[in-house]
């Protein structure tokens, strides 16, 4: 499914550079879920970003899905993130002037699909999340965790390949990150492969595999037993 | 291509986005509006002057006599000059090449009557030439011609205004009216621009004048318009030149300004141009410094507009949009914007003028109004400049890194 070979990546500082990541070797095949784990500086989220197009490695293979991904065009790069990948933050990131629905709607729109397909699956994605009653809800009026809910609705709703998550329960407590972690077991349960970056331990512990990262390289790569999450706890 | 969905983005974004919207629309209201006043008032300044000299031709040169001031070679002040036909025809003769139309003039006020209607007018006796010099427009009939002159005829050319008076609805062609004790037949009637006082006048043929009106030779004044062809420097120094030989013909001092006075349009039209020229350059600097300062506003709302936006960009692109798209959005909306702000600034704009156009006129400001196009102009100027002045933040924008512009601040 994803597939990455010798990644480098450094990042300019003043005249110097900083080398991020140092070589790394990562395959995930489909229906895993994964947890990057590492102190920040370690390069997590720096990979994550890689594996997301949102950033580009200067060096090593990335195949997704059999793709290749190398040397995109923005706008190549943007038909490959809406066809394959789903993107949960930290921060949410919904476009606060949209309701819900219509922010799980976007990524369909990008998608070319006309209106009426667009509401019908963006419904059923917010169904799904279990926010279907606060559909015409802008993002101001809805607390994190159903947040966070929208914004996995809305990476769900291009059916991606890949769901990719930076610490997405960083800001959140405890009980709403179990309450989103035990859905996202769910997703995986269902077959979605996902990965996720965090620093928190019992939410890496929620995964299947845990790959540790530190000073750019990669530490352990373990698969473990899964905790599964309880909200209530 | 009409892409409801692209509009339906942007229509939500200009609403949901309310400050922001009426912010940079309000820069180009404002301009636009500034715009459009400044030059609707400029423009009413120049109508006033082009106004006031619309009854006679531009070219007219009068010549008038009045009572020496001076005594000048052993003729004492205080003598009467009195042009007679010798001297319109020396006019004629001597300067024909400089001279487009020539009139002489003889004034007389008669008591006017026809059937029970009666009152009192100027008469003016002409030659035919003065239809040109006066810019009178003949609405029925004919003017005083050639044949009139060599015949005398009693003949009479009425204003709309004595045609009014006097006919009330009657045709008045063929018809006599009753100048103090003697019938003249009307053979034609007239409007004219230079207002009430112009229609209010009763035209005949020179000769006639002087044979009934006292059988001498006498004409008032003499009118005439210079070959338009000469520019303003010439056509003074032929009015300078006239004058001077008038004064010799007629023994009268140079310095003296009452004698014989001749005026010149060309002179007044000369400051007229100037007046209006320096008023041309000044409407263009104001109405470039207002656009300008419209662009300069415009700029700096667009690059606000797209920082403001970058962390919704990024989530767009980590959404699957394409450079384009981003683009366009930012561009679209910009536009409508500043396309509804500049109507509106125009309408209010012209609103104002409207309205204020009857207080105006008190502070030489005729009709002010500036040409639609000329605002539509300035619009799209503006709209293009927000446009360009939008794009390049917007294409900056479209390509920074998702994760640059999703970065939490």
């Amino acid at each position: 499914m994803l597939k990455i070979q010798k990644l480098h990546k450094s990042y300019p500082i003043g005249d110097s550079s900083l080398h991020v990541l140092k070589g790394i070797d990562l395959t995930v095949e489909k229906g895993e879920m994964v947890a990057i784990m590492g102190s920040s500086g370690s390069g997590k989220s720096t990979l994550l970003n890689i594996i997301g197009m949102l950033d580009e490695a200067d060096e090593g293979n990335y195949i997704l899905d059999e793709v290749p991904i190398k040397n995109l065009t923005e706008k190549k790069a943007a038909l490959y993130r809406n066809k394959f990948l789903g993107f949960i933050f930290q921060s949410f990131n919904l476009i606060n002037y949209k309701n819900a629905l219509e922010n799980v709607a976007l990524p369909l729109y990008y998608q070319g699909l006309n209106r009426r397909k667009r509401q019908e699956k963006a419904k059923f994605h917010l169904q799904k999340v279990g926010l279907l009653d606060w559909a015409t809800h802008l993002p101001s009026e809805l607390s994190g965790g159903q947040k966070q809910r929208v914004a996995i609705a809305r990476a769900l709703a291009s059916e991606p390949k890949l769901l990719l998550a930076d610490e997405p329960t960083g800001a959140l407590d405890s009980n709403t990150s179990y309450d989103i972690m035990a859905f996202l077991q769910q997703l995986n349960d269902e077959g979605k492969t996902i990965l996720i970056v965090t620093h928190e331990k019992d939410i890496a512990a929620m995964c299947k595999r845990i790959v540790r990262l530190k000073d750019g390289i990669i530490m352990e790569d373990n698969f473990v037993k899964q905790v599964r999450a309880t909200a209530d706890v | 291509m009409f892409d409801i969905d692209l509009w339906r983005e942007i229509v939500q974004s200009i609403n949901k986005n309310r400050t922001r919207s009426i912010l940079s629309g309000f820069t180009v209201a404002f301009a636009i509006l500034l715009f459009t006043i400044l030059f609707g008032l400029a423009n009413g300044l120049n109508n006033t002057f082009s106004e006031a000299f619309v009854d006679d031709a531009a070219n007219a040169v009068f010549i008038r006599s009045g009572r020496t001031t001076k005594a000048h070679k052993g003729l004492q002040a205080g003598r009467r000059i009195q042009f007679k036909n010798q001297d319109f025809d020396y006019i004629k003769t001597d300067f024909e090449p400089s001279i487009e139309f020539i009139t002489a003039r003889i004034y007389r006020n008669v008591a006017a009557s026809y059937k029970n209607e009666k009152d009192n007018y100027t008469v003016r006796a002409v030659h035919p030439d003065h239809q040109y010099l006066e810019k009178t427009k003949v609405t029925q009939g004919r003017y005083i011609n050639q044949r009139d002159m060599d015949m005398r005829t009693k003949s009479i050319v009425i204003g709309d205004l004595v045609r009014q008076d006097l006919f009330l609805k009657e045709d008045p062609m063929g018809k006599y009216v009753n100048l103090s004790g003697i019938a003249y037949q009307v053979v034609g009637a007239y409007k004219d621009d230079g207002g009430d006082n112009e229609e209010r006048i009763i035209y005949m043929p020179l000769t006639t004048a002087q044979q009934i009106y006292g059988n001498n030779d006498y004409v008032d004044q003499i009118n005439l318009t210079y070959d338009p062809k000469m520019n303003y420097d010439q056509a003074i120094d032929f009015g300078l030149d006239l004058e001077k030989k008038l004064k010799e013909r007629f023994t009268v001092a140079k310095n003296d300004q009452r004698a014989i006075r001749v005026f010149n349009m060309a002179m007044q039209n000369k400051g007229i141009n100037q007046m209006t020229s320096v008023l041309g350059i000044l409407i263009l600097i104001i109405g470039m410094g207002t656009l300008i300062a419209g662009i300069v506003g415009i700029s700096n709302i667009m690059i606000f507009i797209v920082k403001e936006r970058t962390k919704e960009i990024g989530i767009r692109k980590a959404l699957g949009a394409s450079p384009r798209a981003i683009i366009s959005i930012i561009l679209i909306e910009s536009v409508v914007v500043t396309t509804i702000a500049g109507y509106v600034g125009l309408l209010v704009g012209v609103g104002i003028l409207e309205w204020a156009s009857p207080s105006l006129k008190t502070y030489f400001i005729t009709d002010p109004s500036v040409s639609r196009s000329l605002v539509i102009a300035a619009t799209i100027t503006l709209i293009s400049a927000g446009a360009l002045a939008g794009y390049i933040p917007a294409k900056k924008a479209s390509k920074i890194k998702p994760i640059v512009a999703l970065r939490d601040d």
